[in-house]
C-alpha cells in the first residue's frame, strides 16, 4: 500500500450550463494506493459521479491533474487515453451491458476494442465468467438475467482487459440488500485475488463499512475527510462526515442540558454489552436516548447517548466505571 | 391486361427497393453523422451537425410532386431520360434520403447513452461506437424505421405515375384517370395495400425476431 496508482490533484470541474456556470468539482487531492478498496462517499450532488468519471477522463477537468500509474492524464493523446483506459475497468449502477449481446459476447466486447485475437477473447472470457459463477450463462443476453447476474457479467467485462483499477460507481445502489452483499464480496475476493485497485463511490454507509479500507467523504465538490475507514466512523470530524456516520445527530441535540453523556465507540472495545454489564456493576439505572453501534470486525463503532441519574455520586460513579472500560464518554454539549 | 399490371407490379417493386437501397446508402451515413456529431455526442461537430440539419430539412419540406418535376433536369442528366421506372429512382432517391437520415437519427438517439459511456471507459473509438454498440443497439429499431422507408417509397413512386414513372401509379393513372377504366384502378391500388401490408408485417417480423430485449 506504498505506491499511489491514482493521484488526483486539485481537481477541477466546471459545467457550463444554460444557467451559468457549475461548480460540481471544487479542487479534490486525494490519493489512492495501488492494491487498496478506496471508497468515496457523499450526498446525492454532492460529485462522485464527475469524480469518478474525472478519474478516467469520461469527462475532462476543467482544472487540475489526474495522474494514472505516474502518467499525467491530460497530457494523452486521443488514442494513448483509450490505451489506459484499458487499464481501468468500470462498472455502473445500470450496469450498461449491450442489450443485443449475449453475455459471452459482452465479455469479449473490450477485447475486441483492444484488437485480441477472438478465439483468445472468448478463453478469456469463459474464464472471467467462470470468476464470477455465471459460466453457465454465456448464451443467455442480458434481459434474461437479473440485476445481481448483470452486474456479475459487467465485473467480468470490465476486467477482461486485465484492468490495474476498477472504477464502481453506485454498482449496488439498484441491488437488494442481499444481491448487494454478493457483489460486495465477490468485489472483495477480486481485490485480494487479483490485487486490483477497486474504488468504490457510493451514498451508502453500509457499503464502504462493508469493503473499503480508506475513504473519501465528498461534499459540495471538496473532499471534506480523508482516511481509514476506522477512524472516520469513531471520530468524524467534518459535518459532512458526521452527517454520514450520525445520520440522526441532529436528534441529540435536544437533550443538551438533561444531563446527558455520549459514549464513543472507536474501535478499541470489543463488541460485548457494555450498557448491560454497567447497570450490574453500578446498580444504577440510566435512560438510553439514541444508539447507534456497529460491529465491525468484532469491534465496536459509533455512540450511545445515555441520561445520567440525577444523583450526582451516581453519575460519577457511571463515568468513572465507563473510562476505566477505555470508552470515551463526553457530555452533550451544543453544536456537537 | 394482366401482363400490363404484373409488368406494373414488377416496375413498382424495382424502382422501390433500388430506390431504398441507394438512399439507405446516403441516408444511413447521413443520419449517423447526425447522431455523432451533435452537441450531445460521441464526436461533437457543431457547425455540421446544424447545416446538415438546415439541408435535411429543405430538402424534406418540398413536395414531392414538385421534387419530382424540379428535378427532371438533374434526372436527365443523369439517366438520360425522364420517363420509366429507372428515371423515377433518381427523384424517390432525393426525396427518401434525408427522410431516411431522420429516421436513422431517432433510431440511433434510442442507444441507451450509458452503453455508450461503457464503451468510451473501455477505450473504444468513437468509429468502434458507432459500429460495435450504437448500431447493433438500435438494429431493431433501424428495421422497423426500413419497413416505414420501403412503404413511404412506394407510395412516391405510385405518385411519378403523373410524369409517366412507370409501375402500379402510372397504370393507375393512365387507365384510371385518362381513360376512365376504374377497375385497373382498384385493381393497382389493391395491389398497391397488399405491398405495403406485407412490407410493413415483415419488418415487424424481423425487427422482433432480431431483438434480444424481449
Ligand atoms: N453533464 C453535466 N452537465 C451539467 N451539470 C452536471 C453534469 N453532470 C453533473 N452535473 C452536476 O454536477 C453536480 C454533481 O453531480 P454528480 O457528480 O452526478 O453527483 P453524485 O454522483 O454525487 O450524485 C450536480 O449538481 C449535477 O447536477
Ligand atoms: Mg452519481
Amino acid at each position: 500500500m506504498a505506491r499511489p496508482i491514482i493521484e488526483l490533484k486539485n481537481l477541477s470541474k466546471i459545467f457550463a450550463t444554460s444557467e451559468g456556470e457549475l461548480a460540481a468539482l471544487n479542487g479534490v487531492d486525494a490519493q489512492i494506493y495501488s492494491g487498496e478498496i478506496f471508497g468515496i462517499i457523499g450526498m446525492s450532488g454532492a460529485g462522485k459521479s464527475t469524480l469518478v468519471r474525472c478519474i478516467n477522463f469520461l469527462e475532462k477537468p476543467t482544472g487540475g491533474t489526474v495522474i494514472f500509474d505516474g502518467q499525467d492524464l491530460s497530457k494523452l493523446s486521443q488514442k494513448e487515453l483509450g490505451r489506459v483506459r484499458q487499464s481501468m475497468g468500470m462498472i455502473f449502477q445500470q450496469f450498461n451491458l449491450l442489450m443485443q449481446r449475449s453475455v459471452l459476447s459482452n465479455v469479449c466486447f473490450p477485447l475486441e476494442i483492444a484488437n485480441v485475437p477472438k478465439k483468445d477473447a472468448v478463453k478469456r472470457a469463459y474464464e472471467l465468467l467462470e470468476i464470477v459463477g455465471l459460466a453457465d450463462k454465456a448464451k443467455a443476453y442480458p434481459s434474461q438475467l437479473s440485476g445481481g447476474q448483470k452486474q456479475r457479467v459487467a465485473i467480468a467485462r470490465a476486467l477482461a482487459t486485465n484492468p490495474k483499477v476498477l472504477l464502481c460507481d453506485e454498482a449496488t445502489s439498484a441491488l437488494d440488500p442481499s444481491t448487494t452483499a454478493s457483489i460486495l464480496s465477490l468485489l472483495k475476493e477480486i481485490n485480494k485475488k487479483f490485487g486490483i485497485t477497486i474504488v468504490v463511490i457510493t451514498h451508502e454507509m453500509s457499503v464502504i463499512e462493508e469493503i473499503c479500507n480508506r475513504v473519501a467523504i465528498i461534499d459540495e465538490g471538496l473532499i471534506a475527510e480523508i482516511g481509514d475507514v476506522e477512524e472516520i466512523f469513531a471520530k468524524p470530524k467534518s459535518k459532512a462526515a458526521k452527517k454520514l456516520v450520525f445520520p440522526e445527530s441532529k436528534y441529540i441535540e435536544q437533550f443538551v442540558g438533561e444531563k446527558c453523556c455520549r459514549i464513543i465507540f472507536d474501535g478499541r472495545s470489543s463488541f460485548e454489552p457494555v450498557i448491560a454489564n454497567m447497570i450490574l456493576e453500578c446498580k444504577e439505572a440510566v435512560n438510553i436516548m439514541f444508539a447507534d453501534t456497529k460491529d465491525i470486525d468484532g469491534k465496536a463503532f459509533g455512540q450511545i447517548v445515555i441520561q445520567l441519574p440525577d444523583d450526582e455520586r451516581a453519575a460519577a460513579k457511571i463515568m468513572n466505571y465507563l473510562t476505566s472500560k477505555g470508552l470515551t464518554v463526553e457530555e452533550v454539549l451544543q453544536n456537537d | 391486361m394482366i401482363e400490363v399490371i404484373a409488368k406494373g407490379f414488377f416496375e413498382s417493386l424495382y424502382m422501390t427497393l433500388v430506390s431504398t437501397f441507394i438512399a439507405y446508402a446516403l441516408g444511413l451515413p447521413l443520419g449517423t453523422v447526425l447522431v455523432v456529431t451533435d452537441k450531445d455526442g460521441i464526436f461533437p461537430i457543431p457547425w455540421l451537425n446544424s447545416v446538415l440539419g438546415v439541408i435535411i430539412n429543405l430538402l424534406r419540406s418540398v413536395p414531392f410532386l414538385i421534387l419530382l418535376i424540379v428535378l427532371l433536369p438533374f434526372t436527365r442528366w443523369i439517366v438520360g431520360t425522364t420517363i420509366g421506372s429507372t428515371a423515377t429512382i433518381v427523384p424517390l432517391v432525393v426525396a427518401s434520403a434525408p427522410f431516411i437520415a431522420r429516421l436513422v437519427e431517432s433510431s440511433l438517439k434510442e442507444v441507451d447513452k450509458g452503453v455508450i459511456e461503457a464503451a468510451q471507459s473501455m477505450g473504444a473509438s468513437p468509429m468502434e461506437i458507432i459500429y460495435k454498440v450504437m448500431l447493433p443497439e438500435a438494429r431493431p429499431s433501424l428495421i422497423l424505421g426500413c419497413a416505414i422507408a420501403i412503404t413511404t417509397i412506394l407510395s412516391y413512386s405510385a405518385m411519378a405515375g403523373i410524369v409517366a414513372g412507370g409501375g402500379l401509379g402510372d397504370i393507375a393513372i393512365k387507365y384510371g384517370y385518362y381513360r376512365y377504366q376504374n377497375d385497373i384502378m382498384l385493381i393497382t391500388v389493391a395491389i398497391l395495400v397488399l405491398i405495403v401490408q406485407l412490407f410493413q408485417e415483415i419488418g415487424m417480423k424481423i425487427a422482433k425476431i432480431s431483438d434480444k430485449r424481449i
